[in-house]
């Protein structure tokens, strides 16, 4: 198979991220300069995001190892997105970081291509090469501030376990090999049509734990709060948005389009899993004092949510998974970016303890504003973005008459809303009189200010009236390749 | 649209409540009365010029509405921003918009410390309220039906009082939303088991209260979808078993809290039962209500035990609402026309009689700065015409004739007797209790030895005015109901049809459809 300019074109997204990482790269060796690099890492993501119209019109697209379809591009807008969040956060962040700063925005730039590459993997080459582009960097934004004892720790932890999860994910694909002889999507797909033996689902089960370990799903989750809590704030916005989407989304195809994957033993287990998730995730949280962390088994549990689409499968699946992940994500960002806001400029550990937040309210009234509707987001209330997932999610277990999932659902909301209620109203208490850290008194005009409360009002755009994005994330359901 | 605009004017009157703080304590506090003014001002307006009598033509051709509203909202799921309005929800509606002025004045000076986000809370969650009254979408609804616990859980948390053995506000605030946001999500689940059973028989997605009555069900999968609404419509009301949260939520919450929680929020849970679980479900009800009555019996005799047994003057009218609540119950499960009139009738007195008790309780305890009844005595000389105000509210609340609280259990009892004549027996027995807790209330409060014959201070033209207000109103629709029975009448009747002639509107696929 030749390469055309259809397929560069198709490719276009990712070349530019690649580029501007080198660009980067260069102009680092040149000069050091904290904004300017923050600024061509803006731009280079913005044309990338652009670059997405273009994309748009010759999708769907197969190349040997990638795949460009509509959960492809959708997977690459919530990436992109995030990574812009990201950016902006860490420049402020960054601001009067003792070392060198410029090389974060490297990192972020090469997990992001990793993070593409995984989103679009129809080849278990290209899955296990996006997967570790994706983490390597991870580990060094974790470890950035390696001076802290907590961020090193992040970085080290994560590394650990990360190789532990990707011997895993390597050993998985080696089984489904031997069984079928090929690696991309659609040979295994092929060679394990009518494959019930016990190496080929021996081998689906542990690349599931490989890519569950990612995604923190219960019992894969130890590393979760730690890792959230000891990295610097930015850090930990990208690897609760834009490597979980990621790892989701190579996820979700893997299941609906292996048969490997749709045996009734798998789905047993997945269902019991989302089970453990949801609730574990839930119930670990109820005692946190620190807001990361919490955070931290919140996304835990919302991950339980989501595997409902992975146990359903068909249906309204897909498109269940898209609007819970771009709720879920814009959620998230605004929720993480308020902490990194809290605690910027850097100065030593991320101001994440609840005290830090008492009495918020009555200092800085929109800042908490926006982290009172991302937590009425995060717990589903209705006016929020939230709700819309989480109707989406019981309505997708409801028609697949998935009671016990279902049940699920609600138990564990009702276990969450209480840490959700606690943070709240830990914001609106009367001050205490300890010293606090604090943003910056101008925040709101500042780019990463900009990005929060822009989040902050699609959030309730998005919750007031989700049609639009409903008919888009339809659209690009539609247009899905397997 | 005038329907859109009596949601829209109490969420954009606590906007600007919030804006205006920075002009001073007194700016929130009038836009809040102006805004909950022209709120009942329209609503009575609305109620002069309509007309709800019956429709000529029974049947299914005619609108059953008065004023209606729809626009599309989420096409994906045929999910549209459907109100209309009825008797029913016009009364409700007026309800709101008095108790929502009441609320404003009685916290007056209660409420010190930012006056501007109280009112932002107070005036969404009536907002939330009328937006609960209104729809008939039931996607609408259910998101109405969240959206009011959100400011209450602030209201409750941030202004509320710490109780006596060691009971947070926090705590109660959080009880009361789990409880009701959980209980929630299993309507929710409900809503969609009968919007995808609808789908699957039609290949249409609608959460359109029209369509979905005529939904075809099997009678196990229809069982099983009306205990999700009745459940969360339970847990508001409250019936028994699932009233944990309230005594809490309203010996904590403050003054205006109390009378919102009492007055309105547990009339959206027999609104509830009486617009969705009846119609939507004819046969599940009929076949549930005797189970539903008892309920109701447990409630009455639950509430009024635990009544008399309170130290805390905020439960103890708490656990009287309890009581009352059970006979709303069991008048809505009675299903005839003039148990319904009765119900909606002592829906309005019960909002009267426990706003103008919570009134009371909140100004004895900003003048003696306790809740505790161990601790007051002797006060009937002591505060003014409070004690006269407060005697005869308790009278109202235990039924005494000339009170709209006697028509109402009374036209509850006597519609209920030829369904269930027990029921009635039994429950008759209940208002005996009601007089008995509330001479325990007078009793304790007001008579006995005072612990000090320093006179209080006596109402002011604020507290004065609130209280006749009230009491006119209690009087006034206890002498004369016409008027409410007249706009209920064309709404119960509808009701009552659907509920006892299920074969009438629904149409029942004999086999397979499940």
């Amino acid at each position: 198979m030749t390469l055309t300019t259809t397929h560069l074109v198709a490719l276009l997204p990712l070349i530019l991220v690649c580029a501007t990482a080198i660009v980067v790269m260069l102009g680092i060796a040149w000069r050091r300069h904290h904004t300017g690099t923050t600024i061509v890492t803006a731009i280079g993501l913005n044309l990338a995001l652009l670059s997405l119209l273009i994309v748009w019109q010759v999708t769907p697209i197969e190349t040997p190892l990638l795949v460009i379809d509509g959960l492809s591009v959708f997977a690459m807008v919530l990436i992109l997105v995030s990574a812009l969040a990201c950016t902006t956060l860490a420049h402020a962040y960054l601001e009067h970081y003792k070392g060198p700063v410029e090389e974060f925005y490297l990192l972020l730039l090469c997990s992001v291509a990793g993070a593409m590459v995984l989103a679009s993997s129809r080849h278990l080459a290209t899955l296990f090469f996006g997967l570790e582009l994706l983490s390597m960097p991870l580990y060094g934004m974790l470890a950035y501030a390696f001076h802290e004892r907590r961020s090193l720790e992040a970085g080290i932890k994560y590394l650990i376990l990360s190789a532990a999860a990707s011997a895993f994910l390597l050993f998985g694909m080696a089984l489904l090999y031997a069984q079928s002889g090929r690696l991309d999507l659609p040979g295994l797909t092929a060679g394990l049509a009518n494959n019930t033996d016990v190496w080929a689902l021996a081998g689906a089960g542990m690349m599931l734990v490989g890519l569950g370990f990612k995604l923190s799903i219960v019992p894969f989750h130890l590393w979760a709060p730690d890792v959230y809590e000891g990295g610097p704030g930015p850090a930990s916005i990208f690897l609760a948005s834009a490597s979980k989407v990621a790892a989701f989304v190579v996820l979700l195809r893997l299941v609906m389009t292996t048969p490997a994957f749709q045996g009734e033993w798998l789905n047993e287990t997945l269902t019991v899993l989302a089970l453990l998730t949801m609730i574990v995730g839930n119930l670990l949280a109820l005692n946190q004092s620190d807001l990361k962390r919490l955070l931290a088994y919140s996304s835990i549990a919302h991950f339980g949510y989501l595997m409902v689409t992975l146990v359903v499968s068909d249906g309204l699946a897909l498109e269940t998974a898209g609007i819970y992940l771009l709720t879920y994500v814009v959620t998230v960002l605004a929720a993480f970016g308020i902490v990194t806001l809290i605690s910027s400029p850097y100065g030593g550990t991320d101001a994440s303890a609840l005290h830090h937040y008492r009495g918020l309210f009555w200092r800085r009234p929109y800042l908490t504003a926006v982290l009172t509707v991302s937590m009425l987001s995060l717990a589903g209330i209705p006016s929020t973005a939230g709700f819309i997932g989480k109707f989406y999610i019981i309505a997708l277990g409801v028609e697949a008459q998935r009671w016990w999932l279902v049940g699920g659902i609600i138990l564990g909301s009702a276990i969450g809303l209480y840490y959700y209620l606690r943070v709240m109203v830990t914001l609106f208490l009367a001050e205490a009189g300890m010293r606090r850290r604090d943003a910056p008194h101008n925040w709101g005009i500042r780019a990463g200010g900009v990005v929060v409360l822009g989040l902050a009002l699609l959030m309730v755009v998005l919750g007031l009236y989700p049609a639009p994005m409903v008919e888009w994330v339809k659209l690009l359901a539609a247009t899905r390749i397997g | 649209m005038m329907l859109v605009w009596l949601i829209l004017i109490p969420f954009i009157g606590g906007l600007l409540c919030w804006q205006f703080e920075r002009l001073g304590d007194t700016a929130p506090r009038w836009i809040a009365l102006g805004t909950m003014g022209l709120e009942l001002l329209l609503t009575l307006w609305l109620w002069w010029g309509g007309d709800f009598q019956l429709p000529e033509i029974a049947g299914a051709q005619a609108s059953q509405w008065v004023l209606e509203f729809r626009a599309p909202w989420i096409p994906r799921f045929g999910i549209d921003i459907h109100l209309a309005l009825d008797g029913l929800s016009l009364i409700l509606i007026a309800l709101t918009g008095f108790l929502g002025v009441l609320a404003v004045v009685c916290s007056w000076k209660e409420i010190i410390g930012r006056v501007g986000f109280f009112h932002l809370n107070l005036l969404w969650i009536l907002g939330g309220v009328v937006g609960v009254f209104l729809a008939i979408d039931l996607f609408l609804f259910f998101f109405f039906w969240e959206l009011m616990l959100v400011p209450m859980y602030f209201l409750i948390a941030l202004w509320g009082h710490s109780g006596t053995q060691g009971k947070t506000r926090i705590g109660a605030a959080t009880k009361f939303f789990i409880y009701t946001q959980a209980s929630g999500l299993l309507m929710l689940v409900a809503i969609l088991g009968l919007a995808f059973a609808h789908h699957a028989a039609t290949g249409i997605y609608s959460f359109s209260y029209d369509d979905l009555r005529n939904a075809p069900i099997s009678d196990e999968l229809a069982m099983w979808l009306m205990l999700g609404f009745f459940i969360a419509f339970a847990v508001k009301l409250p019936v028994v078993p699932l009233h944990g949260w309230l005594p809490d939520a309203h010996a904590q919450a403050p003054t205006a809290g109390s009378v919102d929680l009492a007055g309105i929020l547990l009339k959206t849970a027999a609104y509830g039962m009486l617009r969705f679980t009846l119609p939507l479900f004819p046969e599940a009800s009929q076949a549930f209500a005797p189970v539903a009555m008892t309920l109701g019996l447990v409630g009455i005799f639950y509430g009024a035990l635990m009544a008399c047994g309170q130290q805390d003057i905020k439960r103890l009218i708490a656990y009287t609402s309890i009581s009352h609540m059970g006979f709303v119950l069991i008048g809505i499960y009675a299903g005839t026309q003039l148990a319904l009139q009765g119900v909606v009738v002592l829906m309005v007195a019960h909002a009267f009689s426990a706003a103008g008790l919570f009134i009371m309780s909140g100004q004895i305890y900003e003048r003696l700065h306790t809740r505790d009844m161990t601790q007051m005595g002797g006060l009937w000389g002591r505060l003014g015409s409070l004690p006269g105000f407060s005697l005869c509210f308790v009278a109202a609340s235990l039924g005494m004739p000339g009170t709209a609280n006697f028509i109402g259990e009374f036209m509850v009892l006597f519609g209920t007797f030829p369904i269930a004549p027990w029921v009635v027996a039994i429950a008759s027995v209940g208002l005996v209790l009601a007089a008995i807790y509330s001479l325990f209330l007078m009793q304790r409060v007001y008579y006995g030895p005072a612990k000090s014959d320093e006179p209080l201070e006596g109402l002011d033209h604020r507290e004065y005015v609130m209280l006749l207000g009230i009491l006119a109103l209690v009087l006034f629709f206890g002498l004369y109901p016409q008027p409410l029975l007249e706009t209920s009448g064309a709404a119960m009747h509808e009701i009552q049809r659907l509920f006892t002639d299920p074969a009438l509107t629904t149409t029942i696929l004999p086999t397979g459809a499940s």
